[in-house]
């Protein structure tokens, strides 16, 4: 919708634009300073630190260990983990912003979901961890019950394994989606729907046609941060699990560890890794917008 | 607008304000009745007299005011009650306790980073692998009592120094298992279904490879071969009692850890002897046959922005009073013998503690090595 928007303010004069930058750069500029000391170095010093030994000589080695069938099955449980998470949490979210829509904006449902949503989102970690070992743990609620009645030791928590994990991250996954998808959905004009009801559609060929390619960008954007929410994730994993099985433990593991001596830099090799993956994954996601784009354009 | 902005610049003058004040206290020092010393001549000091005495150390120190220690958990060997004592005994000195359950990678990450700043740890209580790599990083420092440290346990020339070791042990809730745990092996029965933990994966933590040695030595491994450990915990595993989470002082009192392989001194601790945060029912056994144990090894940061803070709780934690909080937690302290035999070590603790196994080893740097190095090419298809 923004770039229907845009589409309709074209014809404003450029030159105008053009002179409002030559000052406006200077309020980007307290953010671009923090984005750059608090995310652009460190994740060039962590990635550059993959290409050194700990004593300072380049190398390749620390790369051999995606030749490791551990490192391999960790890559593949994390982009696994995240896309469930967030192709779930993208639709379960986008259901929940459907029905809020039918709600009055300043209605009390939709104060009590925003809020809740914004406090969940956040929720993570240690918290979450323990929250969750409360209800679904061997000693948890789901658990007591479930021995009630099949009888002592029927409950096998799952929550210690990789696919344990989505219950978990659909906690905040969700409440997250809601959160950065309600603005799209609200941008959708009830006139749209109108229009489509006055030249003889139904409210199938309404969504089919109008809605989902207007909101298609939006969606697959929030899945994808959806997904990098969950592919960076690391204190709610760490308290749950003790044996590893995702990128981020492995970054952990290789970084802290007091067993293994001498491979600490091959942390910023595996870092090198999900930064690929975010790149391949963002490539993709601004094809597909540039796709969209011209089709809005038709 | 403005007042936002002016709200906001006077926080940054305040933050500024704060951090010369803190830079100051930990830095300057040309007052004092006792033998004054730069940071520099006090960051190579090794040992009280080149303070003029215990006095100008601890004038010295209270000057500091500040001491940072890093990666002490307040219920790993007492070290919640070492802290609180510490603090008592020297009311002008703020203990800063940062990263409390990080490993020993961590403190020398931190000594690395903040090399220079007032918040780069002033001590460490370091595993010997990591250690062994970064003995650069450290300053000898004889404390008073160092000739009661038995000599195999400390440097020659004070770079480092044992401090205490604990027992691989079995904790575990006798609510749950009445019967107790008589023998590893009990461990693989149908009870003890999803029950048994280890601290953290062993090819990352000291005390889950410590687990894994320690069921080697149960099942006829030794500390040269470590296999049969591994292959212990697979069986574990496939018999479904392998729990792969990590236990925490709060999973051990809620029940979900019901079995937990770890140091003594953390079985003791986060059993009856926590008090209300404990679990009332935790036992703690260290199973017969011959014991492991690892000394961990107390040393100063080369670069302590308090370096007299840091050799003052170095004196302190060699005291017959300290030394007796570590056994009290489980841990043997590294002065025990000379206590013993000089009459300063707490009986009624020790009774209640029992003694330390005259047989227990621990692995030398060639047996950890080979140890860490058959665990990352078995481990992880073990209990996968």
């Amino acid at each position: 919708m923004t770039s229907l928007s845009q589409n309709r303010g074209a014809g404003v004069t450029p030159r105008r634009r053009g002179a409002r930058v030559g000052i406006g750069w200077i309020g980007v500029v307290p953010f671009g300073v923090y984005a750059l000391l608090f995310l652009g170095i460190p994740a060039v010093l962590a990635v550059a630190s993959g290409f050194f030994t700990e004593k300072g000589a380049f190398t390749l080695a620390n790369f051999d260990t995606f030749a490791d069938p551990t490192t391999q099955k960790d890559i593949i449980g994390s982009i696994g983990l995240s896309a469930v998470t967030a192709i779930a949490g993208a639709i379960a979210g986008a259901l929940i912003c459907y029905a809020l829509l039918s709600m009055r904006s300043d209605g009390l449902v939709r104060t009590v979901v925003d809020a809740a949503s914004s406090v969940f989102a956040q929720f993570g970690g240690v918290m979450l961890a323990f929250a969750f070992i409360a209800t679904m743990g061997n000693t948890g609620l789901l658990g007591v019950v479930i021995n009630g009645i099949f009888g002592d030791n029927a409950y096998t928590s799952p929550l210690y394994t990789v696919p344990g994990l989505v219950p978990v991250y659909l906690f905040f996954q969700i409440p997250l989606m809601v959160l950065t998808f309600m603005p799209a959905m609200e941008a959708l004009k009830p006139a749209w729907g109108e229009a489509v009801a006055t030249l003889g559609g139904t409210r199938r060929t309404y969504w089919w046609r109008v809605g989902i390619p207007v909101l298609a960008p939006a969606f697959l954007g929030c899945a994808i941060l959806l997904f990098a929410n969950s592919f960076s994730s690391f204190a709610t994993a760490a308290a749950l699990i003790s044996q590893g099985g995702l990128i981020s433990l492995d970054i952990y593991r290789a970084s802290t560890s007091e067993t293994v001596i001498g491979h600490a830099n091959e942390a910023g090799s595996l870092a090198l890794a999900m930064v690929l993956v975010m790149i391949v994954l963002m490539t993709a996601y601004g094809t597909l917008q540039r796709r969209a784009a011209k089709w809005g354009n038709r | 607008m403005n007042k936002r902005y002016l709200a906001g610049a006077a926080l940054v003058v305040a933050t500024a304000f704060a951090l010369t004040a803190c830079a100051g206290t930990a830095g300057s020092g040309s007052t004092g009745s006792t033998k004054t010393l730069t940071l520099a001549e006090a960051q190579a000091a090794t040992s009280a007299s080149d303070f003029g005495g215990m006095a100008g150390l601890v004038a010295a120190a209270t000057k500091e005011g500040h001491l940072n220690v890093i990666t002490l958990p307040p219920s790993w060997a007492n070290y919640g009650q070492i802290i609180a004592g510490f603090e008592k005994k020297y009311p002008g000195i703020k203990i800063n306790s940062e990263n409390p359950d990080g490993s020993s990678a961590d403190e020398v990450a931190a000594a690395k980073s903040q090399k220079g700043q007032s918040t780069a740890p002033d001590v460490f209580d370091i595993g010997t692998a990591v250690m062994d790599q970064n003995l650069d990083l450290l300053a000898p420092y004889k404390v008073a009592s160092w000739g009661d440290i038995p000599a195999d346990f400390k440097d020659a020339d004070g770079t480092w120094y044992y401090d205490y070791t604990g027992l691989m042990s079995v904790g575990y809730d006798s609510k749950k298992f009445p019967n107790g745990v008589k023998k590893l092996d009990d461990l693989l029965g149908s009870d003890f279904k999803n029950a048994v933990a280890i601290k953290g994966d062993p090819t990352q933590a000291n005390e889950a490879l410590s687990a894994v040695t320690m069921a080697a030595l149960q099942s006829g491994g030794s500390v040269d071969n470590i296999q049969p450990g591994i292959d212990f915990f697979q069986k574990l595993k496939q018999a479904g009692n392998f729990l792969g989470t990590l236990p925490k002082q709060a999973t051990v009192a809620s029940g979900e850890t019901p079995v937990v392989i770890q140091w003594s001194f953390n079985n003791v601790g986060w059993g009856p002897a926590a008090g209300s945060a404990g679990n009332p029912n935790w036992k703690t056994v260290v199973l017969p046959g011959t014991g492991f144990g690892s000394y961990y090894n107390q040393a100063i940061n080369k670069d302590a922005p308090n370096p007299a803070a840091a050799r003052l709780w170095e004196e302190y934690l060699y005291t017959p009073a300290v030394q007796n909080l570590y056994l009290a937690a489980g841990a043997y302290p590294a002065q025990l013998a000379a206590m013993k035999k000089n009459g300063t070590v707490d009986k009624s603790v020790l009774a209640k503690v029992g003694d330390a196994p005259s047989d227990f080893v621990q692995l030398d740097a060639d047996q950890a090595a080979k140890a860490s190095t058959l665990l990352t090419a078995k481990w992880a298809a073990a209990i996968g």
